[in-house]
């Protein structure tokens, strides 16, 4: 099968055991091994199933999220998702059970209880999550019978997110805790019912850089209104009202397809998988969604809003296109919805993507991007910084996009940089996102500091 | 609204329970930053892959560098049967793939409660002749990512430090605290300029502030070598900076080797710097430079001139105890009035060291806490505000919640560049200290004043 075509890339220069882990497009028909647990004693990039479950429901703007473990665990998540709210504020504090050693003797569930007790006397919270870490996870800490007492004595939903940290798996079983989570969350009443709309949900949405507001804008043009986004700038009350959605859209693919499966059983209510990231992704996106509406007025603004937005694009892609064309670019992300999105931008721009990862692909991901590249490139899971390193020097990379733990790492090699993760501080959704991520790419790749980097006189005296 | 206080107004130091919007993080983190300060080391996570991950992230956004580090990688196998085989395995795939040349392991809360033998695991671990393996206990449930670095500066100690029982070398060994590169540079460079050998670990310099060149370094050049801190042994004495991150380590070499430690604060401000400057000439009999004596007049003479421009302002300090004590008693010498001091870190010592300064300077109803968090402190300051914050970059919640300006300083700074690499010890330190807070006290006169009061001299 053509999907199938990958040969180990030389493997040698890594750890043995994971040369099935990287491949070089080709005419080879081994599969790419993914979703394994890292190696012990590599410096992997992967974070934890805590880390998972705590950047899908962060954003839920007007709930606690109170972390039960030692302080580390809170102290690291403290408001680095960069989700933005139009409100509220409470995501953005950070609450920790700060587990001390009698607690972990002793078990911790008292301090959890009084914690609670704490917040919901001090701030009235409408939902308070309260995350188990990979400690509580240890000492057995019943979190669910603590919460569910809490609920009742309180009159607020106090949810508990299992995300223990050591549990196998990685970030991925984190956004099933955080999936669980939403749903226990928005699930009615016995007795009561969501009234249904013709709006829709917006799921994978973290409103990073304001994104989830271009896209409403959009839609609001062609007549189409969000009900709520999961989760960014979202409240409770709003994420109890998901189940009135006509339509989900689904957008990264790690966090939320098994949450909009559950919701189409649960409620009934079809999804379609949408990305926004990239001019021609977003267009099509959105006609995807008139089509889904089958409004005649709705399709014709959606045309007229396509038309005149890619007009604007067109010509500030093909300048930096002019700029760009046959440099060579290399992405390393979270998840394969996102490596897809971005491979197809800097083909757009004429670059070549010679090297591409995630930490968290499944097989079908690693298909479809063996699909889009071009023959030769390196295709990799959970990329260790070694790996990254040879790949960006034997390929000769110029621009790299990836997300905090790699920035650092591509700007000593001589490699620019855009954040397509958490740090990035604008949108680089929709059209508008189009043109800001073709200008941060030409920003740093044809940064004049590559030039006093080249010409060093120290050097050149030397000889 | 960014304000973590309650609408209705509290209680006296109702919060009691728990932590909101903490001042500390956990003890791993500085021993992995420990660790980056001995060259060609790979600071090694015993636990599960997220806490690593965290670690390096936190690092590298405060200090813009890679900061590399390996993990065993914990699952459930290893959490129900020990992590033993994980850092067996861990051990033998770091020195075959990234060949440092020691590794330095710390705990994490799950392994420590899971009950993990670390030294035993170590010896039954293949470790290639002629490279190390060392650890620190540094259970993220206890103490801060203080406890933790100075965890690991024991443990370098413990490990590495060696006396041949000869006569001691005319030499300094230094211990920086828990401070950036910078600091560290400077304060290497005031020891040397008095003519005095050192050496310094763990010393991050090179490392965390290292410059960019044609290739990159897994293990950058810079960082303590082995050779020297097993030699540190063998020195005249020890200048331990800092009660919370490098007494224990010098208590260490002191009972193992024999080298005398001389407990220090970290040297930020004229006061603190003064005392470093003495101890060395005391220590070896030597003079103090021309230069130096220039350096701290230069400071001394720029107090004078500019004094009026913060002298009375009141201001609430966070962060790292052995920053905080230094700095407290810095802006004392400003003039200036350290209205609220508080720290993460636990420990008594804290509250009574800084009481004892305000109490000498004459200044009352100042507020000082150990333990505790930027709540308390937002708290604080709604009862009574404040001129200025000084602290690490989650203060800048508080700041814009009160209109107050803040100073960046401290761990973790994630939202501005450079800080690495300027010094805030030394008399360098002090006149960056003086310019970053006149300068946010005059910009925001600037601002709030009337284009009648709006003056072009200052």
């Amino acid at each position: 099968m053509e999907n199938e075509c990958f040969v180990p890339a030389e493997p040698t220069a890594c750890i043995d055991e994971r040369q099935f882990s990287i491949m070089t497009t080709g005419k080879n028909k081994s599969r790419i091994h993914c979703a394994d647990d890292s190696l012990a004693g590599a410096v992997s990039q992967r974070a934890c199933v805590y880390s998972g479950a705590r950047v899908v429901l962060n954003p839920v703007t007007d709930a606690v999220h109170l972390v039960h473990g030692p302080i580390g665990c809170a102290a690291y998540t403290w408001d680095i998702r960069g989700s933005l709210s139009s409100g509220p504020e409470m995501f953005r504090q950070s609450f920790s059970t700060d587990l001390k050693e009698r607690d972990v003797v002793f078990g911790g569930e008292k301090k959890l209880v009084a914690c609670i007790d704490e917040v919901v006397e001090k701030y009235h919270p409408p939902a308070i999550f309260v995350y188990a870490t990979c400690v509580v996870g240890l000492i057995g800490d019943d979190i669910v019978a603590v919460c569910k007492e809490a609920s009742e004595r309180h009159g607020i939903d106090v949810i508990p997110v299992e995300s223990s940290g050591f549990i196998s798996g990685n970030k991925i079983v984190g956004y099933r805790a955080a999936g669980e989570a939403l749903l226990k969350l928005i699930r009615p009443e016995e007795g009561e019912t969501v009234e249904k709309t013709r709006k829709l949900n917006f799921l994978g949405e973290y409103n990073l850089g304001g994104e989830k507001w271009l896209v409403e804008r959009y839609l609001a043009e062609m007549g189409v209104e969000i009900n709520v986004a999961f989760t960014g700038d979202s409240t409770v009350a709003a994420l109890k009202k998901a189940p009135g959605a006509c339509l989900n859209l689904v957008q990264c693919s790690g966090s939320m397809h098994w949450v909009a499966m559950s919701l189409e059983k649960e409620y009934g209510i079809p999804y379609i998988d949408v990305n926004f990231f990239g001019a021609e992704n977003t267009a099509e996106s959105l006609r995807k969604i008139a089509r889904f509406y089958g409004d005649e007025e709705i399709v014709r603004r959606t045309e007229a809003l396509i038309e005149r937005e890619m007009e604007r694009v067109r010509p500030v892609i093909a300048k930096y296109r002019a700029k760009l064309a046959g440099k060579r670019a290399a992405i390393y992300v979270g998840g394969a919805f996102k490596a897809l999105a971005i491979i197809r931008q800097l083909q757009e721009l004429g670059m070549e993507v010679m090297f591409t990862g995630t930490q968290t692909g499944k097989p079908e991901d690693y298909e479809q991007i063996g699909n889009i590249v071009s023959e030769g490139t390196v295709v990799i899971d959970d990329a260790n910084p070694a790996e990254i390193e040879k790949f960006l020097l034997e390929k000769n990379v110029d621009m790299m996009a990836g997300g905090v733990k790699e920035r650092f790492l591509a700007h000593k090699l001589g490699v620019g940089f855009v954040d397509h993760n958490h740090d990035r501080k604008d949108g680089l959704a929709g059209f508008d996102g189009a043109i800001r991520f073709a200008s941060e790419v030409y920003a740093t790749t044809c940064s004049p500091v590559w030039e006093r980097v080249k010409k060093n006189p120290f050097e050149e005296a030397e000889g | 609204m960014l304000d973590c206080t309650p609408k209705e107004p509290l209680q006296k130091d109702a919060h009691t329970i728990g932590k909101i919007n903490p001042i500390k993080t956990c003890q791993p983190v500085g021993a992995m930053y420990a660790a980056l300060g001995i060259h060609g080391c790979l600071p090694h996570s015993h636990g599960s892959q997220g806490c690593c991950s965290y670690h390096r992230m936190a690092l590298s956004r405060h200090f813009h560098e890679p900061a590399m580090a390996s993990t065993s990688s914990f699952t459930e196998g290893a959490s129900v049967f020990g992590g033993a085989a994980n850092l067996k395995t861990a051990i033998k795939n770091v020195f075959a793939i990234y060949n440092p040349e020691i590794i330095a392991v710390h705990t994490t809360c799950l392994s420590e409660t899971i009950g993990d033998d670390i030294p035993t695991i170590i010896k039954q671990s293949e470790v290639p002749e002629g490279r190390y393996v060392i650890h620190a206990n540094t259970p993220s449930y206890h103490g801060s990512h203080i406890t933790g670095f100075s965890n690991m500066c024991k443990g370098i100690v413990s490990y590495l430090a060696e006396s041949n029982g000869s006569e001691k070398k005319e030499r300094a060994n230094i211990f920086p605290g828990f401070v950036n590169p910078g600091d560290m540079r400077e304060i290497k460079r005031i020891v040397t300029e008095m003519g005095v050998p050192s050496i310094m670990y763990p010393d991050t310099t090179g490392v965390m502030d290292s410059p960019m060149r044609d290739t990159y370094e897994m293990y950058p050049r810079g960082g303590a070598t082995i050779e020297d801190i097993k030699d540190s042994g063998n020195s005249k004495m020890t200048l331990s900076l800092g009660a919370w991150s490098s007494d224990e380590a010098a208590a260490t070499l002191q009972s193992k080797c024999g080298v005398p430690g001389v407990p220090l604060r970290i040297p930020i401000g004229v006061k603190a710097t003064d005392d470093l400057i003495m101890a060395v000439k005391e220590g070896f009999g030597v003079d103090v430079p021309e230069s130096l004596e220039v350096e701290r007049g230069q400071v001394v003479d720029t107090l004078i001139d500019v004094h009026y421009q913060y002298e009375g302002k009141k201001v609430a300090v966070f962060g790292d105890p052995d920053i905080m004590v230094p700095l407290a008693e810095f802006l004392i010498t400003m003039g200036m009035i350290p209205k609220y001091v508080v720290t993460g870190t636990p420990g008594n010592k804290f509250e009574k060291t800084v009481n004892g300064m305000l109490e000498e300077a004459g200044i009352e109803e100042s507020r000082v806490r150990a333990e505790g968090d930027l709540f308390d402190l937002h708290q604080w300051i709604k009862e009574e505000p404040v001129d200025l914050l000084i602290g690490n970059t989650h203060g800048k919640y508080i700041a814009r919640a009160e209109d107050i300006p803040l100073v960046r300083v401290g761990f973790p700074v994630f939202d501005r560049a450079v800080h690495p690499l300027m010094p805030i010890v030394g008399y360098k330190g002090c006149l960056r200290l003086i310019e970053m807070i006149s300068n946010v006290l005059l910009e925001r006169r600037d601002r709030d004043s009337l284009d009648e009061d709006y003056e072009l001299i200052l």
